[in-house]
């Protein structure tokens, strides 16, 4: 078997959240150096504060400041960040009670190692230096010896509050296609097509995906189809796609190829887009060091009948 | 509930470290086929179809779509689909047997972690405001709930080591880690490589059926005498991680705690979860635990779950098991648990 095809593939999005008006009031509390949580109805804090109480379901919405300091409840030690945890040197995971809450919080803690930590030590929040309204406003914990933290202002407004977060997010993979694609795609630099015929159906699949979805069996016997090939159907494409260097109006249309029992799908040239019709008979157009055809274009072929493609609409 | 529904037939295949040659469905369709010639059913023959898989795991969209081609899904078949372990995917096909829909029901699902760094990924699934940006792994998480483990006086690192240990002594020909392992070093401090589950890809599926056609179909029907699932509060801080409460629950409602059980088959992908499990389960050691190995030999991702009743099931069918409890787990440090009480006719 011929060696197994891999690219990487960077899946990333930026999701825009917005934000209720307890996380509004506990994110631009971030911003400004302070801490809010939340109480419950039988009087317990909750941090980093929610909408509804987790044991109830009440919906909550009084807010209260909390202290900077607290006490760590758990830990865990980590020697090896990784991308996008809080700190890039050895660091311990903490969930750490602040003072005045009854709920901990997750973040990072600082310190020079595993032996500087302790379930019950005390630590402080280290402020990021630019804040946004985000968890990430708060840089890390660090230990703390001094007093338990005062709080004396009311949780009050907050002047231009943040309403919503933009959540950064990218997952690294190294994709592979299987078997049957990448058989598929080495055909194409080949500049051929090959499908896949079912034991069970006969039906011939361009491309291949490894399985008949009819029959729900194994597909493995090669079968070279094409090139030319018939189009079944077609829409008008009249807006201009993003980053596609190609003129509007312009035709795009399921091909079944010679032999194939599968339509694909291709953009259709060499022909003005209001002369394209079904039936019309087409071959590809390949351009140097493009891996698939660009596009396929009429071989001048009279117009298959409609009864030779009508299964494969 | 009036009818009654047994798991009639379980397959699964190899975990592996990297599946590569092989797409999701390449790697899934053996597991179809081997499932059904147990039972003897065809695709045609099914009343319902029930899968669980996810996307970001091959960081491929809409796989579930082309999984389907190796059931053969045309004509159109009757089918739904679960965004978690395939454990939710029975739950919800048991629900369909139950009205009456159906009377078989196919359930899969299946994992392929290898293309991606699964633990990056599964810190998608935490809260997206207050946990997702500092990026958690599933292994910190695990250990944060360890450490409280061993502050708790729950547990200590030598007793985490004899479950890791115990779980890879089995004789399961599908596991991935088998035999002595080395505990290693700390991946993230309390928690050693050994304590952890390896990352593989792989797929599970099992056959259920109602009534007589289950005794049809199956000589010696795995009967659900309950099933239930129930979750804990979603911020961590919020939880007691030395406990589960949510799987206490379930299990209560499954009737796991009316007669004892001969085996639980416990979906515990790090060791300590497996102590958490113990005593939310009441599990003393007159209960075998994880015979196949459990998550600590294989943990295919949203396989890993529906192998455990899979398995429990298998060990009824073979006649080692009379009363069997299975448990699968989703989430960071136990976050959701299901809980099904499985049954063999006297002998």
């Amino acid at each position: 078997m011929p060696e197994v095809l891999k690219a990487p593939l960077a899946v990333e999005f930026p999701f825009t959240r917005s934000l209720s008006p307890v996380q509004s009031a506990f994110l631009t509390g971030l911003r400004e150096r302070v801490i809010l949580g939340v109480r419950t109805r039988d009087g317990r804090t909750l941090v980093p504060p929610v909408e509804y109480d987790p044991v109830t379901a009440e919906e909550i919405g009084e807010l209260v400041h909390v202290g900077v300091t607290g006490t760590v409840t758990t830990w865990a030690w980590n020697h090896a960040p990784r991308r996008g945890q809080p700190l890039d040197t050895p660091f311990a995971w903490v969930l750490v009670k602040l003072d005045h809450a009854d709920t901990a919080l997750l973040h990072a803690l600082d310190a020079p190692g595993p032996d500087a930590v302790r379930t019950g030590m005390r630590v402080r929040v280290r402020w990021a230096e630019e804040r946004t309204g985000a968890i990430t406003d708060i840089a890390c914990f660090e230990p703390y010896d001094g007093r338990d933290s005062e709080v004396t202002v009311n949780a009050g407004e907050f002047e231009d509050p943040v309403h919503g977060i933009v959540a950064q997010a990218r997952l690294d993979y190294t994709y592979s296609p299987g078997r049957a694609q990448t058989a598929y795609i080495n055909a194409l630099a080949e500049r051929r097509a090959v499908g896949e015929r079912c034991p069970s159906c006969r039906k011939v699949y361009v491309p291949p995906r490894g399985a008949c979805p009819t029959c729900g069996v194994a597909t493995a016997e090669q079968v070279e189809v094409g090139p030319s090939g018939t189009v079944t159907t077609f829409c008008i494409v009249n807006i201009k796609a993003k980053n596609l260097d190609i003129e509007v109006p312009y035709v795009y249309a399921h091909i079944a190829l010679d032999g194939a029992d599968l339509a694909l799908h291709g953009r259709i040239g060499g022909i003005p887009y209001d002369q394209v019709r079904m039936g019309l008979r087409v071959e590809p157009v390949w351009t140097e060091g493009g891996g698939y055809p660009d596009h396929y274009r009429p071989t001048g072929e009279p117009d298959a009948e409609y009864d030779t493609y009508k299964e494969l609409l | 509930m009036t009818r009654d529904i047994a798991v009639v037939a379980f397959a699964q295949c190899d975990t592996r470290r990297s599946t590569e040659e092989l797409s999701e469905v390449e790697m899934l369709m053996p597991v179809l086929h081997d499932v059904l010639a147990q039972t003897g059913l065809k695709t045609a023959d099914i009343g319902f179809t029930c899968s669980g898989s996810c996307d970001y795991l091959a960081g491929r969209a809409f796989s579930f779509t082309l999984a389907l081609d190796g059931v053969g899904a045309w004509p159109p078949i009757s089918e739904s689909h679960v965004e978690t372990d395939g454990a939710w995917a029975l739950y919800e096909a048991w629900t369909k047997l139950l009205s009456g829909d159906a009377d078989t029901a196919l359930v899969y699902s299946y994992g392929k972690s290898s293309p991606g760094s699964l633990r990056d990924v599964l810190t998608r699934q935490l809260d997206p405001y207050y946990v997702a940006p500092l990026w958690p792994d599933s292994v910190a998480l695990a250990a944060l709930q360890a450490q409280a483990l061993i502050d708790a006086g729950d547990t200590d690192e030598r007793e985490l080591a004899a479950i890791g240990a115990r779980s890879r002594a089995t004789d399961n020909p599908r596991a991935q880690l088998k035999g002595p392992v080395p505990q290693g070093d700390y991946l993230v401090r309390p928690l050693r490589t050994g304590d952890c589950p390896p990352i593989g890809d792989g797929a599970a599926a099992v056959v259920l059926a109602a009534g007589e056609r289950a005794r049809e179909l199956c000589e010696r029907p795995a009967w659900i005498r309950g099933i239930d699932h129930r979750i804990e509060a979603h911020s961590l801080g919020v939880r007691d991680l030395t406990d589960s409460p949510s799987t206490r629950l379930a299990a209560e409602r499954a009737g796991a705690f009316e007669r004892p059980v001969d085996t639980a088959e416990l979906h515990a992908p790090f060791t300590s979860q497996e102590v958490v499990l113990r005593k939310a389960l009441r599990l003393d050691d007159a209960t075998r635990i994880n015979p196949s190995g459990g998550a600590l030999a294989a943990n295919p991702m949203m396989a890993a779950g529906l192998a455990r009743i899979g398995e429990a099931a298998a060990r009824i069918h073979r006649g080692e098991s009379d009363r069997a409890l299975a448990h699968a787990t989703s989430g960071p440090c136990l976050q959701q648990n299901l809980v099904a009480v499985l049954e063999g006719d006297p002998r």
